[in-house]
């Protein structure tokens, strides 16, 4: 990957300035490259990663097997883009395996995840069924530990 | 009561302790401190060399092996020197596997200094050189860089600091604390002076894969060098790996020999479970060191620029993972700076002159840290710096 993605992937807060000494290039060349990836849709958006556990406001996340009726011609894109388009969904990806479409949905009550895929999901035409799956603990999300910090153990100072 | 001097061997006990004992007692027991202190990657051992050492273990491999190291391990490192840095050794007897790059100093300063034999050390350098000397009877002679020259070793000094009792240059690069480099073309008029007073060279090589902006030059790849050159190398710093110990030295076979000799009496044979996971990493690990090898270049840009940018002159480093900035703008000597600023801003950087007299004046900052820890660590001793500049002033 180049250099740019990899810094923003991992250090979104970086200024163009900061970027540009850490790659040896003008603040310019960042700041044209970055529009590149985003006009491109490389770049998709810029997200803060929080772990809402610990605003403790009692919201859930649930990972959503589906399994479909492909229609012809369109396969799964037809019914991937209808689900993609609730507000509910995080993210939608289309599986290999056992059922067709992963569905995530978070941030939301245990009442509203139900709602959500009894009375929008499941009532679908081309959805033939689905099986809900509450998250219980984050470990690890965008590559980011949510367990307790890893602890620098190299010590203050050594030669 | 016990006069243990009397037990003691007095020649050990001559030798000076470390002179910054102070600053290192104060920043090692401080708590919440950013540390920007430490000479070791904050990467983790990449998780298939890991799983080597593991696997080892798992089937019951944890008997010695030979004195040497693991034949296989040589033949890999062999490989690696070639490719690499385009030097042959023989894996039959001209590599030593040893428990860590210091354990290959102290055995190629052990087979080759006789009491009264002078050792020209670099400096700025890595700590180890002069005690292990000392401790051998031999007078270790500093030949002081600097900044002036990017801290390169140039023929003018070694000459200047050569007498008919001169035996040993000891060679660190890519350096620490300095992060310089030596290339080609500064290797040759030196290698000409070593070969001229008929000089040995030990040449510290282990910082060798982190080096940006060109490849490392060994000197033992310079014409008729490798007759009279002892590498030392490890991978310790290459693949993260600090607390395996484990590394090699690599030279002509009669003093290769004499080194197993004392090795064998020393340490019978390197870690089995860090020599199988050496093997790995040589075999499969050359995109790790291309992974790290980038970030440390990125936090390199970054740090000296930050350091630039907070008013400190800051001489660019092309190799290891520190910065050298000078901090003698502050009208503080190097150890008041550092345990001023952990005292009062609880950040952690090494006095320069703890790696020789010439290192007075400046400070070790090491960026092998996040970025994160880096810019807040510098944003501190930004305003330490103003602070002593106002004082310095007035």
């Amino acid at each position: 990957m180049d250099r740019l993605l990899y810094l923003l992937e991992n250090n979104p807060r970086l200024s163009n300035n900061e970027l540009a000494v850490m790659l040896g290039v003008t603040e310019k060349d960042v700041e044209q490259k970055i529009k590149l990836y985003e006009d491109s849709g490389i770049i998709k958006g810029y997200r803060t990663v929080i772990d809402k556990e610990k605003l403790h406001d009692e919201k859930v996340t649930a990972l959503i097997e589906i399994k479909v009726h492909p229609k012809f011609g369109r396969g799964f894109d037809d019914i991937a883009q209808r689900i993609a388009d609730m507000e509910e969904v995080e993210s939608i990806y289309l599986m290999s395996g056992g059922y067709d479409l992963c569905c995530l949905v978070s941030d939301k009550s245990f009442q509203e995840v139900s709602m959500f895929v009894a009375q929008r999901l499941s009532p679908m035409e081309d959805v033939m069924s689905t099986a809900t799956h509450f998250i219980l603990k984050k470990y690890k999300e965008q590559s980011v530990l949510f367990a307790d910090e890893n602890k620098d153990d190299r010590g203050n100072i050594s030669l | 009561m016990i006069e243990y001097e009397k037990y003691l061997n007095p020649t050990l006990c001559s030798v000076k302790p470390s002179g910054i004992r102070k600053f290192f007692s104060i920043a090692e027991e401080m708590d919440n401190v950013i540390s920007l202190g430490v000479g070791e990657p904050d990467f983790l051992t990449p998780w298939h060399i890991r799983q080597q050492g593991i696997d080892t273990l798992e089937r019951g491999k944890t008997r010695y092996t030979a004195n040497a190291g693991m034949l296989l391990l040589r033949q890999e490192i062999s490989n690696f020197y070639a490719r690499r840095y385009l030097v042959k050794y023989n894996p039959e007897d001209e590599i030593l596997v040893t428990v860590g790059g210091s354990e290959g100093i102290d055995m190629c300063i052990r087979a080759l200094v006789s009491p009264g034999d002078e050792v020209l050390v670099v400096e700025p350098s890595f700590v180890c050189y002069k005690p292990i000397v000392e401790v051998c009877g031999g007078i270790a002679v500093a030949v002081e860089t600097s900044s002036e020259n990017g801290f390169r070793l140039t023929a003018e000094q070694i000459e200047k600091s050569i007498t008919d009792r001169t035996k040993i240059l000891i060679f660190p690069y890519p350096n620490n604390p300095t992060g310089a480099v030596m290339r080609t073309e500064d290797l040759k008029p030196i290698c000409e002076v070593i070969k001229r007073h008929n000089l040995f060279v030990l040449s510290d090589e282990i910082y060798s894969e982190l080096t940006y902006g060109g490849d490392h030059v060994s000197i033992a790849s310079i014409d008729g060098m490798q007759e009279r050159t002892v590498v030392i190398n490890g991978f310790s710093k290459t693949y993260s790996m600090t607390g395996w110990r484990l590394g090699y030295a690599l030279g002509p076979a009669p003093i290769i020999s004499q080194m197993t000799k004392l090795h064998q009496f020393a340490i019978m044979s390197a870690p089995t479970s860090s020599q199988t996971a050496a093997i790995e990493a040589l075999r499969n690990g050359d995109k790790d060191i291309v992974k790290m090898r980038t970030d440390y270049d990125m936090r390199r840009r970054f740090t000296v620029h930050a350091f630039r940018e907070i008013g400190l002159e800051c001489f660019e480093p092309e190799g290891a993972f520190y910065a050298f900035p000078c901090i003698r703008s502050t009208g503080l000597n190097s150890e008041e700076f550092c345990e001023k600023l952990i005292l009062s801003k609880r950040v952690a950087v090494v006095p320069g002159n703890a790696f020789g007299d010439c290192g007075e004046g400046f400070i070790r900052v090491s960026y092998c840290y996040s970025i994160e820890n880096i810019k807040e660590a510098v944003r501190r001793i930004g305003d330490f710096v103003n602070e002593q500049k106002e004082n310095y002033g007035s």
